[in-house]
């Protein structure tokens, strides 16, 4: 019986694992095949089924003028968004969820469950209800089509993400801790800065990376509120999906895209095997 | 403490919030009351036109509906239960325990749509390395992406490798963070391990779940990426979702007082949906 689970588990992992990597495989195979190794029949592993070229991945850096796809600035693109907005939802995200773990808010009816939850909640706005007030609104004030524009509709994607984190986080930091700050004179914001945040570092890390992941993956907004003068990684490599790109140039800048944010799968392992993401997120 | 200082904390960002969102949402609240076309770009007022026409003329949208509600049960059901199952395997002490715990984070990491991009070529009913290797071992190619129902599989296939992981971080966070006691008894007890996890580490994991089911729920009821890039909602509309019919008669069509329409009562239905099922899961698995 217990030899039997063992077989099963195992054999579970093993489908499961294959089942997750199958696409990367597939994506790095594809990107160095050529047009015959592509298009005349289905082919797997290089020099064995093909001859690999690196076509794929030196157009990647090639201007557009010279037949490249030039992945490059829609790469600076969205890592100055998802910094930005990641940074800034921190920031206001931390503080607001640091009053709402440790005062009591009273107002009318409302607590500060209900503030919390109203944060939260802004998960369940579906983005296309946002994208069109938004989309009349930027081209109002004319910041359709811009960096700064994108920053701004992300800080409502990322900061509940960071009230979420950072409740909880700081629900379980002893509230001992500020009031020895106090007592020993320091002012609630001299607390707050000098003993409570070098307290909170798992935290923060936590709540960054979950910021830079739902920032870094967002697609819809993207492709609604800009065009053609900045252009985020997403949305160049849908476009070039739907144009006659060939599928070995697709693969690679498919993986080049994916790839930075795969490194922090380990960072999250790391915290998680620590159990500093236990509490984290619940 | 000064009752003053709170507000310094909270009030930057709530405020920042609610001054992002007050504007989109008074104005699709007022634009749906207007008949904003491409042919009359103003703001009218036409009362509750829209409404009407929602409720009495267009199943389309409400097909729309009970198709995401479809696929993202499905989804969030399917990612449940192998997301339990995973992080149960990788819980304890197994070979290569944190290698497996990388590889089943990573997907949640990747963009949704990118990966999407690679899982078209990858269905591709001629050239996709899926129908090459089913016929190897005899089987008839199959259209994933041409057929109205196996369309939907294919969706669902997608967001579950996609967001599983997510689940899987979820319940595993939640399985480190359980006290050590109650599993201490159960082997002094001689539990089996079946009886084990029906008695002792479901009942411990039940708030959690409902936690994560919901979490799961709210993302996957805006399901619209991987349809998008995978089907485009086709064939025909047979794996369009309600963001994705919005995005039609808005953005494509530019009927944006329609579509201001279908986004808020879309909006409505969403919040009272979630908090019915966030109610009835509550009741069922918790039973004190």
């Amino acid at each position: 019986m217990e030899k039997f689970y063992t077989i099963l588990k195992y054999t579970f992992i093993t489908l499961w694992t294959v089942f997750i990597v199958a696409p990367f495989l597939w994506a790095v195979s594809t990107s160095f095949k050529d047009f015959q190794s592509v298009n005349s029949k289905v082919t797997y592993i290089p020099w064995l089924d093909f001859e690999p070229t690196l076509e794929g991945w030196r157009v990647l850096v090639k201007s557009p003028a010279r037949g490249g796809v030039d992945i490059v600035e829609p790469y600076f693109n969205s890592i100055f968004v998802t910094c930005t907005a990641s940074l800034i939802s921190i920031v206001l995200g931390t503080l607001a969820a640091y009053a709402l773990s440790r005062f009591t808010f009273k107002a009318g009816f409302v607590r500060n469950n209900d503030i919390t939850f109203f944060f939260i909640s802004q998960r369940i706005m579906p983005p296309i209800v946002l994208s069109i007030p938004f989309f009349i609104f930027l081209s109002t004030i004319g910041l359709l089509d811009s960096l700064l524009g994108l920053v701004v509709v992300y800080i409502v994607l990322l900061m509940p993400i960071a009230v979420w984190i950072m409740v909880d986080f700081f629900n379980r930091v002893p509230k001992e801790l500020d009031e020895t700050a106090l007592i020993d004179g320091c002012n609630p914001y001299q607390a707050f800065y000098k003993v409570v945040l070098p307290n909170s570092i798992p935290g923060l890390i936590v709540a960054g990376m979950f910021c830079i992941i739902f920032g870094w993956i967002d697609f819809f907004f993207a492709f609604i509120l800009t065009f053609t003068e900045v252009q985020l990684l997403p949305v160049k490599v849908v476009a070039l999906n739907s144009s006659i790109t060939p599928w070995w140039s697709l693969s690679a800048s498919a993986l080049v895209s994916v790839a930075p944010l795969i490194i922090v799968a380990f960072v999250v392992e790391r915290y998680l095997s620590k159990g500093n993401l236990s509490g984290a997120l619940k | 403490m000064n009752f003053k200082h709170k507000f310094v904390f909270l009030f930057p960002g709530l405020f920042v919030l609610i001054g992002i969102l007050i504007f989109p949402i008074i104005f699709t609240i007022r634009l749906s009351l207007s008949g904003w076309n491409s042919y009359t770009p103003e703001m009218n007022f036409i009362g509750i036109t829209n409404y009407i026409r929602l409720f009495t003329d267009d199943p389309r949208f409400w097909e729309s509906f009970f198709r995401l509600s479809f696929l993202s049960v499905t989804t969030v059901i399917l990612q449940y239960i192998i997301g339990f199952a995973l992080a149960l395997m990788v819980w304890r002490e197994i070979k290569f325990k944190r290698f497996f715990r990388v590889i089943f984070l990573i997907p949640m990491m990747t963009t949704p749509v990118i990966m999407t991009v690679i899982w078209r070529t990858f269905f591709h009913e001629s050239l996709g390395p899926l129908n090459d290797l089913l016929g190897r071992v005899g089987v008839e190619p199959i259209l994933w992406l041409s057929d109205p129902v196996i369309a939907k599989f294919t969706v669902i296939i997608v967001e579950v490798w996609q967001w599983t992981p997510f689940m899987f971080l979820l319940l595993l966070a939640g399985l480190l963070s359980l006290p050590k006691e109650p599993f201490l008894a159960a082997a002094i007890d001689g539990a089996s391990p079946f009886r084990k996890f029906v008695y002792v580490t479901f009942p411990l994991m039940a708030p959690i779940s409902i936690g994560a089911i919901i979490i799961r729920l709210i993302e996957a009821s805006k399901i619209m990426d991987t349809v998008f890039v995978l089907t485009s909602g086709g064939p025909g509309t047979s794996t369009e979702t309600s963001s994705f019919y919005i995005y039609i008669k808005g953005l494509r069509e530019f009927q944006m007082g329609y579509a201001a329409t279908l986004s808020f009562t879309y909006l409505v239905i969403m919040i009272i949906s979630l908090t019915i099922i966030a109610k009835v899961l509550t009741k069922l698995m918790i039973k004190e």
